[in-house]
């Protein structure tokens, strides 16, 4: 993402020249994550919540559910909404107003992994066919932008998810009556995403804000619990070699593995 | 008219609902130079996709405060005309426009010595007239050309061409029915002669060694509409040196 800090052009020589080496500023390896804390419910109100931090970045993500619309192509599926803000509070480069393309970007990888994997089972989300159904509302939310904002907010959005409670309700008349208790939102399928920075021609996993700038392009992979890849989306003005992008699926499934074993548990 | 959603979208013999081969392209139409007040210009036809580019630039900056003082600012709008689909599309550009916006900018600035003309930008405005699946592809394939026609010293052109899985099987350049009936797409941008992939997108579902085959397919489908790009630039100079000779 283009809105980072700048970075001194001795550091970026820096970070560049160890990665060569196969080392980090950081003292991690070239496939390491950087520390991950996840809490969930942490919202009230909201029907899921989930706040991750990997490294200093830290992201919230909050769900609601309303009752809404179908489209007209799916009358018999749930709606998921995914939206991403970078609150100007997160980092001194981003500004109030609008989302701008990369909070676009962001929100529409997470939503990609999501809706691809099947994660949620949207059929059982349908109310009256072709006329109301329950729409689910994932919003990310950065606090504070230390690079890798996508794997971060794929994870969040998943532990929310996993973490949403619908309240049960019955229809009377064509109208919703809501009754005692909740249950949980049917998820089927636990997408993780990992992003990979190229510098030097060498590529890294979880790269951070610093590293995010010295970058020449990432490459993001989402993957399925069967570890099927789900989306990718490549960003930055660099490109990839054909082998890069094998060694990448390979790294990828290795780690969201490992990932998801943090996201879920039992 | 609404099309019809069929059941199958290939048959047992390996024939694809357009009656296209698996790893047939849609056939392609490229034409450069096709408007007159912009600096480089060239349209498309691949199926029933149509698509004019434009280039404007090397210019000033406005606003001026986005200049950069080491290279130009590349800028890309891919927008597609309310009356390109089926139901008419607002003209406001949507979340997938600003999205594809970016990554079709992403996979054009590693083919632009932008580093030659600091302090201004190059504007590139890409417009679907008719959309029929594979528009980020062929709006691309189509840019790059249009680039080339302004004269903007380039690496190389960048080419792009999808690659999926429908109903089991592997296939190339996917329409509009494929990509919404298939289980995945793979759309892919080429700079041919340094190997390097510029663009890469997916969402369906795949195995590794699957997506290993998809990507081998986009590669080839690249290569193969490299050689239409180049011919359709050849012919825009052949026309301008026997109008010179005139």
């Amino acid at each position: 993402m283009n809105s980072s800090p700048m970075v001194a052009r001795v550091k970026r020589k820096r970070i560049a020249e160890l990665i060569s080496n196969g080392k980090r500023l950081d003292g991690r390896g070239l496939t390491d994550y950087r520390e991950i804390q996840l809490e969930v419910g942490i919202i009230e109100r909201a029907e899921g919540s989930a706040r991750i931090r990997l490294g200093k970045t830290e992201v919230m993500v909050g769900t609601k559910i309303e009752a809404g619309e179908p489209f007209p192509d799916v009358p018999n599926e749930g709606v998921l909404t995914v939206n991403a803000e970078l609150v100007p509070l997160a980092s001194p480069t981003f500004e109030p107003g609008p989302p701008d393309e990369n909070s676009i970007e962001l929100a529409r990888i997470v939503d990609r992994g999501i809706r691809e994997s099947k994660a949620i089972d949207l059929e059982k989300l349908c109310i009256k066919p072709g006329k109301k159904v329950f729409v689910v509302f994932v919003d990310v939310y950065v606090l504070n932008h230390d690079g890798n904002l996508i794997d971060a907010s794929t994870m969040a959005a998943l532990a929310a998810l996993l973490n949403t409670k619908m309240f049960n309700y019955e229809v009377e008349e064509g109208e919703i009556k809501v009754k005692p208790g909740y249950t949980p939102l049917p998820i089927r399928n636990y997408p993780i995403a990992v992003t990979f920075a190229k510098i030097n021609d060498k590529i890294i996993v979880d790269p951070w804000l610093e590293e995010e700038e010295v970058m020449e392009t990432r490459l993001t992979m989402t993957m399925d619990k069967d570890g099927k890849i789900c989306a990718i989306q490549k960003g930055g003005y660099g490109y990839f070699t054909v082998q890069q992008i094998l060694e990448a699926t390979k790294i990828a499934h290795e780690k969201t593995e490992e990932l998801r074993k943090l996201v879920v548990k039992g | 008219m609404p099309q019809k959603k069929p059941e199958k979208l290939i048959e047992e013999n390996d024939v694809r609902i357009d009656g296209r081969k698996l790893d047939e392209l849609r056939p392609v139409k490229i034409e450069v130079g096709v408007l007159a007040n912009a600096d480089g210009s060239a349209y498309i036809e691949q199926g029933k996709n149509k698509i004019l580019a434009a280039v404007y630039g090397p210019k000033e900056v406005h606003p001026r405060h986005l200049a950069l003082p080491d290279r130009a600012v590349l800028r890309c709008r891919y927008h597609m005309a309310p009356f390109s689909v089926e139901e008419r599309k607002s003209p406001a550009p949507s979340r997938r426009e600003i999205e594809l916006s970016k990554v079709i900018r992403e996979a054009l600035e590693p083919s632009v010595f932008v580093e030659y003309y600091p302090r201004t930008s190059i504007d590139i405005f890409i417009e679907v007239l008719q959309a029929d699946g594979g528009t980020r592809c062929a709006g691309l394939t189509v840019a790059s050309l249009a680039l080339a026609d302004g004269g903007i010293p380039m690496r190389d052109l960048v080419v792009a061409c999808a690659a999926g899985k429908v109903d089991g099987r592997f296939v190339l350049d996917l329409s509009d029915l494929e990509d919404k009936g298939g289980e995945a797409d793979v759309p892919l941008a080429l700079m041919p002669n340094l190997n390097a992939i510029t663009l890469l997108q997916m969402d369906g579902s795949l195995m590794i060694d699957e997506f290993e085959k998809v990507v081998n397919l986009a590669l080839d489908g690249c290569r193969r509409l490299y050689t239409f790009q180049k011919e359709a630039l050849k012919l825009k100079y052949i026309a301008v040196k026997e109008a010179v000779e005139e």
